[in-house]
């Protein structure tokens, strides 16, 4: 048996979303791949099923920055799935930013992807894992949301803003029996990270096994890789003049 | 009517909607019309929205047999009018959402039972009739099916059929039973019994192994007017199945010298606290501790211990409520198996096979390590429903607490019980499966009967529009 009968992965056709619908559908659970490019999402679809020799993944095109659609779209998955155990936000962007860009239209793409789109989709699945009194709500936030770096202002404030509703998410549905868990991940190898050199980059199938195991351990903050957590500490614990010196 | 249900939108009707057992509970969007009107609107509004409707009394099945997951459920128990009553002829014309206990409350004091009632009061009329439930005296009375003499089903399409055993006759074996496939049943009539008295004559009779529990059994079914077993699963060696009997008589005319007295339904009501101490609504909470196999292991032996000894041969009278409605004792019980909740696993099993399979039944769940914390047995006979459950023979009731660490072990258990029973051309109950495989089904009730109710089912619902968990885990097309 599964250990989640039915998901939602948003932002799966790539990236750490794609091997975690993987990892999921290998575990036989019912999942529906909701991303925006719907050639890449039937090309995973056909995938994931022709490995699981039956048909446990379903591609749902869609952007998430359409916020007008989701609750639509949302109730058309449940009803597919016969039901919802767990949502997995990870969807998201982050354009190179040049050390003295200010874009605002690019800022706000990032903000739609990063941060409105996953309002958007994890509020209806709170209002319903309230009423249900269980489900797990996976929201893919990054320790770039830990501090403000000069690097990237607009992504690290999406996931600061993500870790915020996050954990106001938390406080109100876990005492009613669902649970939130938000992920920050150190540099992971995907679309997202291409080209760029970043310390201690791990793989996204490894990256989705420890973000699956969080979830199922009910985890509430989980740094991936563990190291990561105190690296965080310590970087959170530098004083601000300081780090604004060190540029880290 | 119509407008007013549409009024409000569907996302605010998604409701958490659990099986009695508390295992099994889906998110549903509810509906609970009053009249037939309110029901078609609902059937339009799941058409609307591409959905299925699932039709739900009190939620008193134990698994998923109301539950509707994502779609429409269809809760009928606003509809609870008693539309005619006859105390000369024990005749009832109620609606769908009337429950036992509204019903045996209107009559009790005009000298009329249920004829069927379930171990709760609190079913619907209606489900207890799509359910076609029986009582602690299906051997003798049939179930409730047997005391329906005619019902209305609205169809999906909007038509209205009445049916009895001289319209719509094959629709009338079929409904009754037909977990709700079909039709709503609307409005039912029911024929009562003639009693002479608020009064049961009662005799505990302790059993030291299951041999001896079958040979009571079959001894005093001649002379009982209801008959009911309870066994201790922990029992094992020469001890299984021990546990005891109560059997139960109607009085005579003339017996009871004050049926007037006997008959009012203050006389009836269970008392609302133990020893006149300790409110029965807190009674699961002290419950709870007990609900595990060492308290429920002690708790059996000191019952069993004192079927045998003080209080085996006990005869005395009490209320046929008190009788018949040992579930409601203590309310909320169920509470006390959160929050895992429980599956009740009852098979129907042929009377030349039942005590082997049971005696096997009882053993595996013991070598499983998942022994059932109650066990209920009755007789049981064939009845003329196409969806039925009875057999000439016996079922045992077991009820297992459900927790995360052996739920998959006891889906494993049941399986193998289910092979048990198969084997021996043995049947199981909707109103109670959590489990039940589709191929499991298919071979206990037979691939005649099926495609003969898939049949019907398509003729009076040819959109599918009447669905439920249980009827998509069993009988739905496969993804």
């Amino acid at each position: 048996m599964p250990h989640w009968k039915y998901a939602i992965v948003v932002g799966a056709s790539s990236g750490i979303g794609a091997a975690l619908a993987q990892a999921l559908t290998a575990d036989g659970t019912q999942v529906a791949l909701v991303a925006r490019r719907a050639d890449a999402l039937s090309l995973l679809e056909e995938k994931l099923n022709s490995s699981a020799g039956q048909v446990l993944a379903r591609s749902y095109s869609s952007d998430v920055t359409d916020i007008g659609t989701i609750p639509s779209l949302f109730a058309e998955i449940t009803q597919d799935l016969g039901g919802l155990d767990l949502i997995i936000y990870a969807a998201g962007t982050m354009p190179r930013i040049g050390p003295e860009e200010y874009d605002t239209e690019k800022d706000a793409g990032t903000i739609a992807a990063n941060f409105t789109g996953a309002v958007a989709w994890l509020n209806e699945a709170a209002s319903r894992f309230e009423k249900a009194g269980s489900g797990t709500i996976v929201g893919i936030s990054s320790v770039a949301g830990d501090r403000g770096r000069r690097g990237s202002p607009v992504y690290g404030a999406t996931k600061a803003a993500l870790n915020t509703y996050l954990e106001s998410l938390r406080n109100r549905i876990e005492r009613r029996g669902a649970f939130v868990v938000t992920v920050k991940p150190g540099p992971v190898d995907t679309p997202m990270t291409q080209g760029l050199k970043m310390p201690g980059m791990i793989s996204a199938e490894r990256a989705a096994a420890e973000i699956l195991l969080a979830a199922k351990d009910k985890v509430r903050v989980a740094y991936v890789p563990a190291k990561w957590k105190p690296i965080m500490a310590v970087i959170c614990a530098i004083p601000a003049p300081l780090f604004k010196w060190l540029n880290i | 009517m119509a407008e007013h249900l549409n009024n409000k939108p569907a996302e605010q009707r998604l409701e958490k909607v659990e099986g009695w057992g508390m295992s099994s509970s889906a998110l549903s969007y509810v509906y609970r019309p009053v009249n037939i009107e309110g029901i078609q609107s609902v059937f339009d509004a799941a058409r609307q929205s591409g959905r299925s409707v699932g039709l739900r009394g009190a939620g008193r099945s134990y698994g998923d047999a109301s539950l509707n997951a994502e779609n429409l459920t269809l809760d009928l128990t606003r509809m609870r009018r008693i539309l005619d009553w006859n105390p000369e002829t024990g005749i009832i014309r109620v609606e769908t959402g009337v429950s036992i206990q509204q019903l045996w409350q209107y009559t009790v004091e005009d000298g009329w039972w249920p004829n069927v009632v379930s171990g709760t009061m609190f079913p619907t009329l209606g489900g207890a009739a799509a359910m076609n439930i029986h009582g602690k005296n299906n051997w003798k009375a049939g179930p409730i099916g047997d005391h329906i003499l005619d019902f209305e089903l609205l169809l999906p399409s909007g038509a209205l059929k009445h049916c009895s055993r001289t319209e719509n006759v094959e629709l009338f074996h079929a409904a009754i039973g037909g977990f709700g496939m079909l039709g709503v049943i609307t409005q039912l009539t029911l024929q009562l019994k003639k009693i002479h008295s608020g009064w049961l004559k009662v005799e505990a009779i302790g059993v030291k192994n299951l041999e001896e529990l079958f040979q009571v059994f079959e001894e005093r079914l001649p002379v009982s007017d209801y008959l009911v077993g309870w066994i201790d699963c922990f029992a094992s060696g020469d001890a299984l199945g021990r546990g005891q009997i109560h059997q139960a008589n109607y009085l005579a005319a003339g017996e009871d010298t004050n049926p007037v007295q006997s008959l009012r339904v203050e006389n009836q009501e269970l008392p609302d606290s133990l020893f006149g101490l300790v409110p029965k609504s807190i009674m699961w909470r002290l419950m709870k501790p007990f609900v595990n196999d060492s308290g429920m292991q002690a708790i059996n032996y000191a019952k069993s211990l004192s079927a045998t000894t003080v209080s085996h041969g006990q005869a005395h009278i009490q209320s046929h409520a008190g009788f018949a409605f040992l579930l409601d004792y203590v309310p909320n019980w169920k509470h006390a198996y959160k929050p895992g909740g429980l599956i009740q696993y009852q098979s129907f099993v042929p009377k030349e096979s039942a005590q082997a399979v049971f005696s096997e039944q009882i053993k595996l769940a013991q070598s499983y390590g998942i022994v059932p914390y109650l066990g209920v047995f009755k007789r049981h006979r064939p009845d003329n429903f196409l969806i039925s459950h009875a057999v000439d023979g016996y079922s045992l009731a077991l009820d297992f607490a459900v927790t995360p660490e052996k739920k998959g072990a006891l889906r494993s258990l049941a399986a193998e019980m289910d092979r048990l029973v198969l084997n021996a051309g043995g049947r199981f109950y909707f109103a109670k499966d959590s489990v039940l495989h589709r191929s499991a089904a298919l071979e206990a009730l037979g691939q005649e009967r099926v495609s003969k109710f898939l049949a019907l089912k398509q003729e009076c619902d040819p959109e599918s529009l009447f669905q439920t968990n249980l009827y998509r885990r069993l009988f739905g097309p496969q993804l």
